[in-house]
């Protein structure tokens, strides 16, 4: 393109059009956007060569892993003629991307969505937790699963309730985008790795530890959240210290002794969920109107005030929900703590009307606990008994 | 005296200023700069390379940089989330914008439509991200000597580097314009002048920083069959015509160097050969303690590794430079050879063993084997560089106006979108609300018609960084002349004279400068005055309070009465004086009134009384 302006003729490539103006690449790398009768076409740009074609060669003698990825990228490219980032899923694609991976271990890489992660879904979940068990049963030594963070908790507690494992599981994404030079994505794939080729044997997600490059934390899947918009150490162990960390660089990882080792469970799958489930934030004054929303629901999951409150006003409704086959599960918004219905007279008549208190489990791991529990356990009673029981370290049996 | 025309020099400059505005370009942090004594906490990064930042250095190089490249970084608690690459960037400071755009205005320039924000990489750890922000705002302006200015950015500052490699995230984000001249300078006078006159432009808007670091220039330089440098961080105005003379002089000496070699028929072995063995008895404490001495073969290079070719720099300095890369701390070659208690025998037995005859010249690389290895490609890479004349490079400059090698010259190839940031339309009405400021030379020409200051203090005073004080002074009805001298010879005068003027708020001179116009204090008494408000600042008391108290401390009014009453008194002890001096006796009189009433009456006043009072003593 030739671009025209106050005398000067510039050339650039074009390369979109926004908000009516031309975005127009310069040579001189800037990208400037422009009225489209300022600029003429010179000519055609030749096409891309396809970069980074050839397989990068493994070495046999280091153990397997599978490279699961959701969308969430571990490995980007950066076009620099239009600045178009590409998500890179292949093996080879990430260990050109970040070589020392080629030093931990053999990757098998596998697709099962490419999606954003606030789009995950539950039946997504399960095609997740399949996929896993696949290549448990076909004998890697651990699996990593790359996921956007937004929702990584939600998925990693999903596939822990679903998955019976041997081996490590390990949930890792980035907060800073693949395509910089700074990201995170390099040092939390590494730590992923070693975790996944370590003496761990359950699911885990695997962040930075802090704002530095130090160290990522090794979190137990049903008791970590994203605590934070955007910084790298977003992720933190809700009640209790995280199962172990990596150093970085040298990658050397250590586990709590609370922390499930390799070989512990034999692997199995119990993949369903009843989706029919949901999870209600209160506020002050929120309507009572707001639970015929959830009508038909085989559970929710209530998130209340303090020690598991919610209006008295609701109570009735509760109770009629309850008695027409809902299970209904109390957590709190404190997110710290546990919820205890026996002190004020509100949480007794919650109690009463049949509520669940549902210990110090986070609100979403008891949502996903939920859904898993209905799906495998058609009896009421019993179903109600397995939310209060830990069934994958999602309840402590002590507040520390 | 060189020929610059007949050269065929023609440069450029690009000029770096940092805006004074409220926030950063990317956040709402304040654009000040701290003390690292001050930081609150410290971090560690890595940034990794991406391949087109490194494309010179062989794979091994790269694996060995990646390793070392960890990077601390000091903060503050006037540093947020954003400089710590820990949240993404807020839209593009506005106010910013429009500093960059009246700069554009004022330099005759036409803006972009539609302002796009790109991430160009800068992996030196002096960015947390791994990448400067900078957008293109304007471009095609002219100078009033047809200097053509092509392009203006509006850009955040790096962070300011402490040592090795720590950075300090205080400097991080403030927005930078960053303008840039078409090649259109032919002479290193030239380019001093257009730079000055760039700078006198920034000033006029008063909206920019002022003081050491805040306005850089690079330069960028070529001669006739030379190639393009381009010379980063000149600070100093006074030095920028003394480094376009010295690279002239470095392309003209490299450019005779590639022709004797051409004429000898020079050509770099890529041998690399092992000599560490050769070395094993040396006095020389760097050969002895290296794990790998390895050498290069340069043919025909003899005598030239060592040339001068600019103040305290050779060839040889040029080929150190690239090896350094490498993480090496330097190179010996045979022309500077025997020294560093390196001896003649040692370099006969090197130059017999790589097989060097005696128009050859030997480089060698004392290091790790890895790093030695990658040292002595470089070496052969700059050796293979000199046959073919200048390369085109980023050079850093030494004291002195010389300079070292940086970089090869960065392309478009590093810039990509900032995703992260919404572009920015520049509407017909944006644009043509932008006010153009008066220049400061036009304003000092203005202050000597209006206000009748002589030329010099004029010119002093509109490109001071005092000008709002003056001007608000001589708004308040303060004379030009006194506002002027107070401001700036009487505030310099007792700067360094050790007094904490600075510590003078604005609003208090202001203050003392009217009570003087109205007669509550002499104006020789300014400089007490100013001393007492430095000596107290930061004590309660709105501005006019505070120099009531200082007047009342150091210069008490006094009564006309007084003051008869006082000269009446001093004149009668001095009668004897008074009547053998005559009217001579004035001055010396007038020094011991003006002690007395210390500065609390005008001099004028005083001088008046004495006179009559003399007069009718004498007469």
């Amino acid at each position: 393109m030739r671009y025209a302006n106050g005398g000067t003729a510039l050339t650039g490539t074009y390369i979109t059009e926004r908000d009516g103006m031309a975005v127009v690449k310069l040579d001189n790398g800037y990208n400037i956007g422009t009225s489209p009768e300022k600029i003429e076409l010179v000519g055609r740009a030749a096409p891309q060569p396809p970069a980074g074609a050839g397989v990068v060669v493994q070495n046999s003698d280091l153990p397997d892993l599978a490279i699961i990825s959701t969308g969430g990228t571990i490995a980007s490219r950066v076009d620099y003629r239009t600045g178009a980032v590409m998500s890179q899923f292949s093996a080879s694609d990430i260990l050109r991307a970040i070589p020392e991976l080629g030093d931990i271990a053999r990757y098998r890489d596998r697709q099962v969505a490419s999606i954003l992660s606030e789009n995950m879904r539950p039946d997504l979940w399960q095609k997740l937790v399949r996929a896993i068990y696949d290549e448990i049963q076909a004998g890697v030594a651990g699996v990593i699963v790359t996921h956007g963070t937004d929702t990584m908790a939600y998925s990693a507690a999903a596939v822990r309730f679903m998955l019976r494992t041997p081996v490590p599981v390990v949930f890792v994404g980035s907060q800073r985008s693949a395509d910089r030079p700074s990201s995170d994505n390099a040092m939390n794939a590494l730590c992923s790795a070693a975790v996944a080729a370590g003496d761990l044997g359950e699911v885990a997600v695997v962040m930075h530890a802090t704002t530095n490059d130090d160290r990522c934390a090794i979190h137990r899947a049903t008791r970590v959240r994203k605590m934070h918009t955007s910084r790298r150490d977003a992720f933190q162990s809700m009640g209790m210290e995280p199962l172990g960390y990596v150093d970085y660089p040298s990658l050397s990882v250590s586990l709590s002794a609370e922390a499930v080792r390799r070989g512990t469970e034999e692997p199995a799958l119990h993949d369903a969920l009843e989706e029919r489930c949901g999870l209600l934030h209160f506020y002050p004054g929120m309507p009572a109107s707001v639970l015929d929303a959830f009508e038909g629901y085989k559970g929710l999951v209530l998130s209340g005030t303090g020690l598991g409150h919610v209006s008295t006003e609701w109570i009735p409704r509760l109770g009629e929900m309850i008695e027409g086959g809902t299970t209904v599960v109390m957590t709190s918004q404190c997110l710290h703590g546990r919820v205890c219905d026996r002190v004020y007279n509100t949480g007794r008549d919650l109690l009463a009307a049949g509520v669940i208190e549902g210990e110090d489990m986070l609100p979403e791991a008891a949502l996903v606990k939920l859904m898993w529990v209905l799906g495998n356990e058609p009896d009421p009673e019993r179903a109600r008994r397995l939310m209060q029981t830990d069934l994958a370290g999602e309840i402590r049996r002590r507040s520390i | 005296m060189m020929d610059y025309q007949k050269l065929g020099l023609k440069a450029g400059i690009e000029i770096h200023q940092q805006l004074d505005t409220a926030e950063k370009l990317f956040c709402r942090c304040p654009t000040v700069l701290r003390d690292t004594a001050d930081r609150t906490d410290e971090f560690h990064r890595y940034l990794r390379a991406t391949e087109s930042e490194l494309g010179e250095i062989d794979r091994a190089a790269r694996e060995e940089m990646r390793l070392v490249r960890k990077f601390c970084y000091y903060t503050y608690d006037t540093v947020c989330l954003v400089e710590h690459d820990e949240e993404p960037p807020t839209p593009m400071n506005p106010e910013a914008l429009d500093v960059c755009l009246t700069i554009a205005k004022m330099l005759g320039m036409t803006p972009i439509k539609q302002v796009h924000t790109m991430r160009k990489l800068v992996i030196d750890g002096s960015n947390t991200s791994g990448f400067q922000r900078t957008a293109l705002v304007a471009l095609s302006g002219a100078l009033p000597d047809g200097c053509r200015i092509e392009t203006i950015c509006l850009e955040e500052e790096a962070a300011q580097r402490v040592e090795n490699e720590t950075f300090s995230l205080d400097r991080l984000g403030i927005p930078l314009v960053e303008i840039t001249t078409a090649p259109d300078m032919h002479t290193p006078e030239a380019v001093g002048e257009v730079a000055e006159y760039i700078g006198m432009v920034l000033r006029s808007t008063g909206r920019v920083k002022r003081g050491l670091g805040t306005i850089r220039q690079d330069v960028n330089i070529s001669i006739a069959g030379g190639a393009r440098v381009e010379i980063k961080g000149v600070q100093e105005l006074a030095l920028i015509a003394e480094v376009v003379r010295r690279e002239v002089e470095r392309q003209t000496n490299l450019l005779a160097i590639r022709d004797e070699l051409r004429e000898r028929g020079a050509t770099v072995d890529h041998t690399v050969v092992d000599v560490t063995a050769l070395f094993a008895e040396t006095k020389s404490a760097i050969l002895k303690k290296a794990k790998a001495i390895l050498a290069v073969r340069l043919c025909g290079f003899a005598g030239l590794v060592g040339r001068e070719i600019q103040p305290g720099r050779r060839l040889g300095s040029e080929m150190s430079d690239y090896a350094k890369k490498c993480g090496v701390g330097g190179i010996f070659h045979t022309d500077e050879l025997p020294a560093y208690g390196v001896t003649a025998d040692e370099v006969d037995r090197l130059r017999s063993f790589v097989g060097a005859e005696e128009n050859d010249c030997v480089v060698i690389v004392a290091a790790g084997r890895d790093r030695a290895g990658c040292a002595t490609e470089q070496v052969m890479i700059r050796a293979e560089m000199a046959l073919s004349g200048v390369p085109e490079e980023t050079r850093k400059m030494l004291e002195e106006g010389s300079t070292a090698y940086m970089r090869p010259l960065p392309g478009a190839a590093r810039m990509y979108p900032e995703t992260d940031v919404f572009s920015v339309a520049i509407g017909a009405d944006r644009w043509n609300a932008i006010a153009v400021p008066e220049l400061l030379t036009d304003r000092a020409a203005r202050f000597v018609r209006e206000f009748g200051l002589d030329e010099a203090l004029a010119r002093q005073v509109a490109f001071s960084e005092r000008l709002p004080t003056f001007e608000a002074a001589v708004a308040a009805g303060v004379r030009p002349t006194l506002a002027a001298r107070t401001l700036l010879a009487t505030c310099r005068e007792l700067a360094r004279d050790g007094v904490a003027v600075d510590r003078v708020t604005e609003e208090e001179i202001l203050a003392l400068l009217s009570a003087v116009e109205a007669g509550r204090a002499a104006k020789e008494a300014i400089p007490d005055l100013l001393i007492e408000l430095a000596r107290t600042a930061g004590s309660p008391g709105t501005p006019g309070e505070r120099v009531d108290a200082a007047i009342a401390k150091m210069a008490p009014a006094v009564s006309m009465a007084d003051v008869e009453a006082i000269v009446r008194r001093i004149v009668a002890e001095r009668e004897a004086f008074a009547r053998e001096k005559g009217m001579g006796a004035l001055g010396p009189l007038m020094g011991v009134v003006m002690q007395e009433v210390r500065g609390s009456v005008d001099g004028k006043v005083i001088s008046e009384i004495l006179r009559r009072e003399l007069n009718d003593l004498l007469s």
